[in-house]
């Protein structure tokens, strides 16, 4: 079955196409995953334009699955768009291998304000001293909740709690919301736990090494931490107990009934599952808003993260435009990622109230927007404004292959094939390892 | 196909000199295009791969000759051990249901209907392209909401995690691309009994052989040639699998690696991982291990000697 190959090969070729130029105008490409952000920065790309007319600005679209495929294959036929949304656990490969442009020349010499971007954005995309990106944006996570079927459960997720050992009132809520196909509540007596209709639940288990929409919450705010030092620490702490409670706490629900058991887990996502209400609840990231609020088929509102020991702690993560270290219009391209990185672009993605710009003012239009829409999604800054709330994403190398090792610890984990502890100590010698190899 | 073009002509003596010269040429032009394409698009990455095989290169810095090292990381991963198995376990399955089903199907072409139409429908599957065939399946199959376990759970029974439970995934997609596979495999089959000579039916027809007899004494071993050929082509093709696992399992050869064939792992190895002198050396290896399978296989069934002559 060789046609997989060849419809690879074929988008790395239509990807190669290039730049045609007449002489003393520049056209840039910028490659971008998000289909939904698109109108938005084409928006940005209009107004750069304008003010730069020899400049115009080429999107190319690739959903995430293929983005990165295609990058790659476009950076070894050295064609890679000169301006590419950049995720910090993708990054330092680009970087180890020279194929993203040092900007902090530039930044100098242009005097970008780096405070203007919500603390702590810009700093992760420095490495040795380079800097390889200008914030773009950020997301937090929060808990999506059907509307109905929470009503009718009676249950209040406003301010739930979560531990390790009983689950708190998060577990019960999750139990309350499992209806099996009689009708019992999770938390009746003669709940069938082998004829669910509806799951208290619907995790995102199959969630590499981040857990940034399921496990790695809950992880954190039990007491664990992801690595020694982020970005680029080079010792891991998969092994923590913490972290081993918090995966111990999703097998028992799935052995309770109010998960599905992974093995018979819908591979459409959880989105689709909770959209066709068959699942309560989930937990998802705030670049989800518009497709959630958005749904017809059923009513869903937010509600914060479960309070753990720690307290709330949701994954902060962000992303920003980098420069292809290929690109033949390297002056061209730093113009359009400061433009990007300014508050004349980001205010216009506001505009748009798809996701949260990386600029804190930007950011406080883009909150008013969605509220002007009927969207309550103040949670999401909350949260990422809560001192303590939120964690970065670690960043390091090998992230490709720690993703691969971990995410399969975790799936023997689901499945009851190991148990939490020796999965994950296995995982991390294997994880960690890596770093030695060099 | 050069050799045995070229030679009769050089062999033979007695014609003119420039007679022989001018046939030679003649056979280069109209080859040339297959030698061009065998060269640019075989011959060259072959050999490439057979030199990135001995170095460690991520695509992107400039290729590092570390000799053998990639073949003896190779022999202690245990990643690689467990993709040959489940390609073995794939190959096995699906050459067996797909040579097994397109016997039947070709069979009852043959003897109960030569209908053009049913001819064509048979390779409707296999005209969807892969990805297609992929996706419409994974919907199908989905665990909690595709239309098969919609069904199960109608008449009263557990919904089925077919490409999600490591059990269920290998075979379901075995049997989805056996779905997609069969009627070519049966109209190959069937081309190559169309070959076996009526009088020899009648004749045995005429001696009280009944339709089974029929099969097992007559279409069977006079259909050899073409059954080694197309139990050769199923194997490679088998091996090949790749776009069914990519589309339908996640993560791409899950559940815990119940899915990651060989032509999978040495992907990801390569455009996953940037690992591209490991992953050549498993693309080396595995073209070893082709042929000599094939080798055994054409020995084993004498494929270059038919009955019939």
């Amino acid at each position: 079955m060789k046609r997989g190959i060849l419809v690879l090969a074929l988008l790395a070729a239509a990807g190669c196409g290039g730049a045609q130029q007449t002489p003393g105008k520049v056209t840039l490409t910028y490659g971008l995953w998000d289909d939904i952000q698109q109108p938005a920065y084409q928006q940005c790309a209009d107004a750069f334009t304008k003010a730069n007319p020899d400049i115009t600005i080429k999107i190319t679209q690739n959903a995430w699955d293929q983005y990165w495929q295609n990058l790659t294959t476009q950076m070894v036929a050295g064609g890679a768009p000169d301006v590419i949304t950049m995720q910090a656990s993708y990054y330092p490969q680009f970087v180890k291998n020279g194929q993203l442009l040092d900007i902090q020349p530039m930044v100098e010499a242009d005097k970008v304000d780096l405070a203007q971007y919500r603390p702590g954005l810009a700093e992760s995309w420095v490495k040795d001293g380079g800097r390889y990106g200008l914030p773009k944006d950020w997301d937090t996570m929060a808990v999506i909740y059907n509307t109905d079927l929470v009503k009718k459960a009676g249950v209040d997720l406003s301010d739930l709690t979560w531990n390790p050992t009983d689950g708190g009132t998060y577990e019960k809520a999750i139990a309350r919301l499992t209806i099996d196909k009689n009708g019992k509540r999770g938390d009746e007596p003669g709940f069938d736990k082998t004829k669910v209709a509806v799951y208290g639940m619907v995790p995102e288990l199959n969630d590499g090494s981040l857990g940034q929409n399921s496990w790695g919450n809950l992880a954190v705010s039990n007491g664990f931490s992801f690595i020694d030092k982020n970005p680029f620490g080079t010792k891991y702490f998969y092994d923590n107990p913490k972290l081993a409670e918090a995966a111990a706490w999703y097998r028992r629900l799935i052995e309770k009934g109010y998960i599905a058991p992974y093995d018979k887990t819908s591979t459409l996502g959880t989105d689709a599952v909770l959209a066709a209400g068959k699942g309560a609840l989930g937990v998802t990231g705030s670049w989800m808003i518009t497709t959630y609020l958005g749904a017809k088929e059923q009513k869903f509102a937010f509600a914060p993260l479960p309070k753990g020991p720690l307290g709330r702690k949701s994954a902060f993560n962000g992303l920003a435009d980098s420069i292809y270290s290929g690109t033949k219009h390297k002056d061209a391209a730093w113009k359009w990622v400061k433009f990007l990185g300014s508050t004349a672009c980001q205010d216009l993605v506001a505009k748009a109230a798809v996701v949260f710009p990386a600029i804190t003012s930007s950011s406080e239009k883009a909150l008013q927007a969605h509220e002007a829409a009927g969207r309550d999604v103040k949670l999401f800054v909350d949260q990422a404004n809560d001192k303590d709330g939120t964690f970065l994403l670690p960043v390091s190398d090998h992230a490709d292959e720690i993703n691969e090792i971990v995410g399969t610890a975790m799936e023997q984990v689901w499945l009851g094939e190991k148990d939490a502890p020796s999965a994950l100590t296995a995982a991390n010698t294997q994880v960690n390892a890596l770093f030695e190899r060099g | 196909m050069t050799s045995t073009l070229v030679r009769p002509a050089s062999v033979k003596h007695a014609a003119p000199r420039t007679r022989k010269r001018g046939d030679g040429r003649l056979a280069l032009v109209f080859l040339a295009p297959v030698l061009i394409g065998f060269g640019v698009f075989y011959l060259y990455p072959a050999v490439r791969g057979a030199w990135f095989s001995m170095t460690d290169w991520n695509m992107l810095s400039e290729p590092e000759f570390v000799g053998l090292d990639n073949y003896e990381r190779l022999v202690a991963d245990p990643l690689f051990w467990n993709a040959m198995k489940v390609t073995g376990f794939y190959v096995v399955m699906t050459v067996a249901v797909q040579v097994g089903l397109g016997l039947l199907l070709a069979a009852l072409l043959h003897r109960l209907t030569r209908s053009l139409v049913v001819r064509t429908l048979l390779v409707v599957p296999w005209l969807v392209p892969g990805v297609t065939t992929a996706l419409l399946w994974m919907w199908l199959l989905d665990a909690n909401l595709g239309f098969v376990n919609h069904l199960l759970v109608g008449v009263g029974l557990q919904n089925q995690g077919f490409l999600t439970s490591p059990d269920l995934a290998l075979p379901s997609i075995s049997l989805i691309n056996s779905w997609s596979g069969t009627g070519y495999t049966a109209l190959l089959l069937y081309a190559g009994m169309l070959l076996i000579p009526k009088q020899i039916y009648e004749a045995s027809a005429i001696d009280g052989a009944g339709e089974l007899r029929l099969f097992f004494k007559v279409t069977l071993p006079l259909l050899r040639p073409i059954l080694a050929f197309v139990l050769v082509i199923s194997l490679i093709s088998a091996v090949q699998l790749f776009d069914t696992v990519a589309v339908a399992t996640k993560p791409g050869g899950g559940p815990v690696n119940a899915t990651r064939v060989i032509y999978f792992y040495i992907y990801q190895r390569a455009f996953t991982n940037f690992q591209m002198g490991y992953a050549s050396a498993m693309a080396l290896t595995l073209v070893l291990v082709l042929g000599v399978l094939t080798f055994v296989q054409l020995r084993l069934l004498r494929a270059s000697t038919s009955d019939l002559s």
